[in-house]
């Protein structure tokens, strides 16, 4: 069976029932998606289905047959952050970072549909979503700034200096 | 543990085909309530039977008369109007909506927790569920097809445009809690007044004793206490749904008055 995960096709083994979030993580060494609760409550195993929030948890294999996965990997393009992503770091919307790649796939799809900073509006986006650390405000607040364009010279936030992960420069 | 059988039928007949008089074969709708319990080990089934290709997505009119396949996501529930806008918008979070079936919902067994907000919300409507399993195909009212639903594969519900329906809820914690209790009140378009409670009995029943006394919401909530049957759950006591049904079954038919 073919799935293609940030616009690479990938050819999957696993047997047809198997959660998505399974293949990822250890067939197809796709880590950001975390295995949370593992049965559809906490949000940390989002990616996007053709552009649509999923929990991966919860998709059997067989039903995303040929679809278009993204996942945190696919975000960042030619070492440059996404806005929400940059927005992310601005605002320290992570502490842990455990729930941080569901959030920021519900981020993604609220904000590719035209989403705005209102803040009913991104509850209700992101209320399957939950985070054990930060209260909330941040996340939030960080959504909110990527959705009015706000931009951020990093290298004055976070930890003040510019550090490389996984090839892009923070 | 043995991996099931699994069947990916990509048409209705060959659902139906594949489906036959049932059995040991789990329906597999969004899989939001089964793929976890496949996983885990709690459902055991010899056959599995995914429906996601099978062509039962989509929501028909024709005239007053709404249709909706049983593979439609919740998430495409929310233009139909009062009282299921307000129950779906009400159903756990985008993402569970957007995976989630009518059909699941519909069979969602309430044994660890109250699933299956549309039940009660259906058989306010005056709903007909068609499904096929032993003995063919049949199309019944959604409180005769609950009790009886184990062994059917359910094809669509259809229901006629209401004049006005409310939904009276008691509110979560969290989007993740469910709604330990729920009442639908519909005025159909001749008039009549039906009411469907959720949360109070082993699936959404419908409030025969509440509707004769309609007219005077907080004796119709009283008399609502004749039709459930309350349970203790980890999230309410039989107690506690005791005490909020007559509530909610007031507000619900207040509400209903309002958009008189
Ligand atoms: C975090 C979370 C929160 C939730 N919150 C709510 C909530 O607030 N309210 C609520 O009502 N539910 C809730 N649910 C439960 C569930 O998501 C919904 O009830 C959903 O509608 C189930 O549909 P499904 O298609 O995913 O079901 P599935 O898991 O596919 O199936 C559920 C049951 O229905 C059967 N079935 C599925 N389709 C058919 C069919 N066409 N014919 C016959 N049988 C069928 C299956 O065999 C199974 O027994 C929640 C779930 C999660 C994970
Ligand atoms: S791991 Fe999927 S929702 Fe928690
Ligand atoms: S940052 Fe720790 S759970 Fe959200």
């Amino acid at each position: 069976m073919n799935i293609t995960i940030n616009g690479t096709s990938r050819i999957v083994n696993a047997g047809p029932l198997t959660p998505l979030l399974h293949v990822l993580r250890e067939e197809l060494d796709v880590l950001s998606p975390k295995a949370g609760c593992q049965q559809g409550g906490c949000g940390t195993c989002t990616v996007l289905v053709n552009g649509e929030p999923r929990r991966s948890c919860l998709l059997p294999i067989a039903a995303v047959e040929g679809a278009e996965v993204r996942t945190v990997e696919g975000l960042a393009s030619g070492g440059k952050l996404t806005p929400v992503q940059e927005a992310w770091i601005h605002h320290y919307a992570a502490q842990c970072g455990f729930c941080t790649s569901g959030f920021l796939m519900a981020a993604t799809a609220y904000l590719e549909k035209g989403g705005s900073d209102d803040h009913a509006e991104i509850a209700a986006a992101l209320g399957g979503h939950v985070c054990r650390c930060t209260g909330y405000v941040k996340i939030y607040d960080a959504v909110a700034a990527a959705a009015r364009g706000e931009s951020f010279d990093l290298a004055t936030t976070a930890a003040g200096s510019r550090t490389t992960i996984r090839g892009v420069e923070l | 543990m043995e991996d099931p059988a699994v069947l990916i039928p990509t048409s209705v007949a060959e659902a139906i085909e594949s489906f036959g008089a049932g059995g040991d074969i789990a329906i597999i709708g969004g899989g939001t309530i089964l793929v976890p319990e496949i996983r885990l080990g709690h459902a055991r089934p010899s056959r599995a039977l995914m429906l996601h290709g099978a062509g039962l997505a989509g929501i028909s009119r024709e005239g007053t008369r709404t249709t909706i396949g049983a593979m439609t996501p919740l998430s495409a529930l929310s233009s139909l109007g009062e009282p299921i806008a307000a129950a779906v918008s009400n159903i756990a979070d985008l993402e569970i909506r957007g995976q989630g079936t009518v059909g699941g919902n519909l069979c969602a067994q309430n044994t660890d927790a109250p699933r299956g907000d549309l039940q009660g919300v259906l058989i306010a409507l005056g709903a007909t569920v068609r499904s096929v399993g032993a003995g063919g195909e049949r199309s019944e009212p959604a409180e005769t097809f609950l009790p009886g639903r184990a062994d059917r594969l359910v094809l669509d519900v259809s229901f006629d445009a209401p004049a006005a329906g409310a939904y009276a809820y008691l509110d979560r914690a969290h989007t993740h809690e469910y709604t330990a209790l729920a009442v639908t009140a519909v005025r159909t378009a001749d008039g009549t007044i039906r009411l469907g409670a959720n949360g109070a009995g082993p699936h959404g029943l419908r409030l025969p004793s509440a509707e004769a006394a309609a007219a005077d919401p907080s004796a119709a909530g009283v008399a609502a206490l004749a039709d459930v049957q309350l349970f203790d759950d980890a999230i309410a006591s039989a107690w506690y749904r005791e005490k909020t049904l007559p509530v909610l079954v007031r507000r619900a038919l207040e509400q209903l008055k309002e958009t008189a």
